[in-house]
């Protein structure tokens, strides 16, 4: 493998916008909301910024094209301005052009920014779009939780799970992450929920309930980026460092090769899982790891990730989830910020507000939320596509020192 | 007319939707306005479901038909029926791309009448003994799905089904002893093009003019020209559904009448201009050897076409054929969801619906063998199986580059891997159920279930494939096609 990254790109600044249905925003100006705190905790002028990278998913709905919307929406100075797509973990791909970019030393200061308004639909969920006019043609176009959900169908299979006790461990998932978006300022959803009121929603995708879905929203964050030399030199004193970045893509196994994979898992994040816990030096990622945000888009991709993160032992993970192993307080807390659960997924920017909260909870900066034992090491999970065809991302982000 | 040792019936199959309405739940909803259609208000009617039409019927029928049948030695592919899709594009050319026949086969779309598949039978039985064809076999297929509007007669006699014969000179299950037709320009009923309703004349002058007086005349010229004894015809099929009908022209005629056939009234429905051809297959089902069946079409003038079955009948291997189709049926009582899915009423589908559904010729065309036949690919050097076929092989310990062959997957079975029953897509029948299956022998895929009961869905299930229409593109006027798994039936 590779030497990787460890170490080699510091955080220099981030922010967030508050996520919500932002019917007073256009994408640029979420941009900008994001970045202006994003500067301002980096203590330097965009004129110093060599290269961004924009992720944004669904362009035909948000503002098309190119990096160009980034570039004049910051006014950024005519630097190269790299707009990249890779489904729901096009935040993580944007953070990763900008530390790639530090990293090479190409540039010494780098921005990452990720948005999408996903409210200017009109409908629910996420917006019905062509994978392509060959694929229309042969493959199934359905909805998200539709394409989820059939991990639970696979999981029960597998592992001999009854279907009340998985939709039970779901509901906890979903229950746990309200608790805690309950306390986050800038969550969309900020209420916290009982088991039953998960278990008795309306179906919108057997098994997941309208409560095992997160929600839809509009939101933007943003990463800038810069080497710890620069960053002490800057003033930097509590430096967060990349510890690994790593991203897997699947190549059809698992959608095309009989007999396979069991629709139980996901083969990517094993894999970027494995590459990143190497290239951060992890080898006990449930002694090691002090807290993750994982793509929590529905309630069964969380409890399967925590099996696919090593965090849980193989279809072990529903019996932890229900023992409380991933609450706020309990080993390795997960969405201690409420996950895409309560801030919803606009899908350029997610990756990023996992990489933001790791961040704040790293510098012990998160409030009222804040882990009470000091963290050391974050990992942040943002997954694009479906389980049968996707893109995993795992990035560790850690004190300098750890 | 026409005599002599000719060819004859090889094989036959036929496609039932499984959907039956309930006439009285028809009834139900529109005694109000109609409460002199009460009469017609017993048993069930088969329904094609929203993703079916002439073409998937036919596709389907044609399958049955071909149950043990080397489809090489399919010389043509011809479909009767007065609800094509297309007006313009051979349906039957869809037909044979399902079946995934060779491209030199020929293809024929015959329309126009309710007797256009007893016209394209006789054609197709001539064709067979005339010695001009290649040795190779015809495909008769015949398909109806009629719209009627809602309150009328037609939505409750009427009925949505296919059927198919293979006609050929070989081993003929029953061979061809004739034929006898006229033609008059009697307008009992009319369809004109872009109309969507038949417009139909008295019943009482239908039944005295066109069954007894038609009928009835080319019975008695008929018989004659054919040289057969009325006594001596064992199954007399007149796809008539109007009650009494052919038990009076049997008892004209001279026919037994324990020779009169069932017209299938309480359990399909007319299935217009399948239906001759559905009863056909029906009779030689039920059939010993050596029985003799006079088949009756009805349209602008009358066809007679007389058969004999041999001893090869008890050789076919099994089919669903028409008994199966009947077996498999299942009781509905949702009116206005039939109404829904044959665009006669107009629901909110909400905004996922709008989704352009668009499909480019081209892409279309290249994958062809795909998207119509299911044709996946097969490496040839490590035996793995995919769909689609791909330069490169999904095989993770062989990536083998430009190794792989054709390999036909639809008539492959399969089990469910993961599934969901999913609400929040649109289907316009939700909540849509999908998800991954693996085909024995090999290959898997994500596809959209067919037929699926939520009782009857879990991983491992037994499913086989079905041709279905998988989207229109209502813009442009577009059906498009594609595969889906359904559940095996069950063994009672």
């Amino acid at each position: 493998m590779a030497r990787g990254i460890k170490d080699k790109v510091a955080i220099l600044g981030m922010g967030c916008a508050k996520f919500g249905e932002r019917w007073d925003k256009d994408a640029d100006q979420l941009m900008v909301e994001a970045f202006e705190e994003a500067i301002g905790d980096a203590g330097i002028d965009s004129s110093q910024i060599d290269a961004a990278w924009l992720g944004v998913a669904f362009d035909a709905v948000n503002i098309g094209p190119s990096g160009i919307p980034l570039s004049m929406a910051l006014r950024l100075p005519n630097i190269g301005v790299t707009k990249v797509e890779n489904y729901c973990a096009s935040g993580t791909e944007s953070f990763r052009g900008a530390v790639y970019a530090v990293a090479s030393g190409a540039a010494d200061i780098a921005l990452a920014l990720g948005v999408e308004k996903l409210k200017d639909t009109g409908y629910g969920g996420l917006p019905v779009r062509t994978r392509g006019t060959t694929f229309d043609m042969v493959g199934v176009t359905g909805s998200a939780p539709g394409n989820f959900a059939q991990l639970a169908s696979a999981y029960r299979a597998a592992h001999g799970v009854g279907k009340d006790d998985l939709k039970r461990a779901m509901a906890h998932v979903s229950v746990k992450s309200h608790a805690n978006g309950a306390k986050n300022p800038k969550a969309h959803l900020r209420k916290a929920v009982d088991m039953e009121t998960v278990l008795g929603a309306p179906m919108i995708a057997e098994p997941l309930g309208l409560f095992d879905c997160c929600g839809v929203s509009d939101g933007a964050a943003c990463a800038i980026v810069t080497t710890p030399e620069i960053a002490r030199s800057l003033g930097k004193k509590d430096l967060v460092t990349v510890k690994a970045l790593q991203i897997s893509t699947s190549n059809g196994w698992e959608l095309q090769q009989g007999g396979g994979w069991n629709g139980s898992y996901f083969h990517t994040t094993r894999i970027a899982a494995t590459k990143a816990y190497e290239e951060a030096g992890v080898t006990n990622p449930r002694e090691q790891i002090s807290l993750t945000e994982v793509h929590d888009c529905f309630s069964i991709t969380e409890l399967v990730t925590m099996e696919d993160l090593y965090l849980s032992k193989e279809g072990e993970g529903w019996r932890d989830v229900l023992d409380g192993v991933f609450d706020a307080d309990g080993q390795v807390p997960c969405q201690i910020d409420g996950g895409l659960k309560c801030f919803g997924h606009p899908i350029g920017a997610s990756g990023l507000r996992m990489i933001y909260e790791n961040y704040l909870q790293l510098l012990g900066r998160a409030g009222e939320r804040q882990r009470k034992t000091p963290p050391s090491l974050a990992l942040s999970h943002n997954l694009g596509g479906m389980p049968s065809q996707n893109v995993s991302a795992v990035a560790i982000v850690g004190l300098a020192d750890a | 007319m026409t005599n002599g040792p000719l060819g004859g019936i090889l094989s036959f199959g036929a496609y039932i939707p499984k959907k039956r309405l309930q006439r009285a739940s028809i009834y139900a909803a529109n005694a109000w306005f109609a409460g002199g259609l009460k009469g017609l208000a017993k048993g069930e009617r088969a329904i094609g479901d929203w993703d079916e039409d002439a073409i998937t019927m036919a596709v389907e029928a044609a399958r049955d038909t071909l149950e043990g049948v080397d489809r090489t030695t399919v010389g043509s592919v011809a479909l009767a029926s007065t609800t094509l899709p297309f007006v313009d594009r051979q349906n039957s050319g869809v037909i044979k791309e399902a079946l995934n026949l060779a491209d030199e086969t020929g293809a024929m779309d015959v329309t126009g009448s309710m007797r256009a598949a007893t016209s394209l039978l006789i054609q197709a039985l001539k064709g067979a003994g005339g010695g001009s064809g290649d040795g190779r076999v015809q495909l008769v297929l015949a398909s109806e799905m009629r719209k009627a509007r809602p309150a009328s007669e037609g939505e409750l006699v009427n009925g949505d089904a296919a059927a198919g014969v293979l006609v050929g000179s070989g081993d003929a299950v029953a061979l061809f002893k004739g034929s006898y037709s006229t033609t008059i320009d009697f307008v009992d009923h009319y369809r004109s093009t872009g109309m969507d309703f038949d417009y139909g004349w008295e019943s009482r002058w239908i039944r005295d003019e066109g069954f007894t007086g038609l009928i009835g005349g080319a019975l008695k010229d008929g018989l004659k020209a054919l040289g057969v004894e009325a006594g001596t015809i064992d199954k007399f099929i007149v796809p008539i559904s109007v009650r009494g009908v052919p038990d009076g022209l049997a008892k004209k005629a001279g026919i037994k009448p324990e020779a009169v056939a069932d017209v299938l009234s309480a359990s399909v429905g007319d299935s217009g201009a399948a239906h001759p051809l559905l009863l056909l297959v029906a009779a030689l089902e039920a059939a010993k050897p050596g029985e003799k069946i006079l088949l009756v079409g009805f349209g602008q003038g009358v066809d007679l076409i007389l058969l004999e079955t041999t001893e090869a009948l008890a050789k076919l291997s099994p089919r669903k054929g028409v008994k199966g189709s009947l077996a498999r049926g299942q009781k509905d009582e949702n009116y206005l969801r039939w109404l829904f899915h044959r665009g006669l009423l107009d629901l909110e589908r909400g905004m996922r619906a709008e989704a352009d559904q668009k499909q480019p010729g081209t892409t279309l065309w290249r994958n062809r063998k795909a998207v119509l036949g299911l044709v996946g690919g097969r490496c040839t050097k490590t035996g793995t199986v995919q769909f689609p076929r791909s330069d490169i092989s999904v095989n993770p310990n062989d990536h083998a580059a430009h190794t792989q062959e054709d390999y036909p997957l639809a008539d492959k079975r399969a089990k469910i891997v993961t599934y969901t029953a999913d609400a929040l897509t649109y289907s316009p029948a939700p909540p849509s159920y999908y998800g991954m299956i693996d085909f024995d022998g090999g290959g898997r895929m994500m596809i959209e279930f067919a037929d699926v009961s939520a009782d009857d869905v879990e991983v491992g299930r037994e499913m086989e494939m079905v041709f279905r229409i998988k989207g229109t593109d209502e813009m442009r006027d577009f059906t498009k096609y594609f595969w889906k798994a359904a559940p095996v039936a069950k063994e009672a």
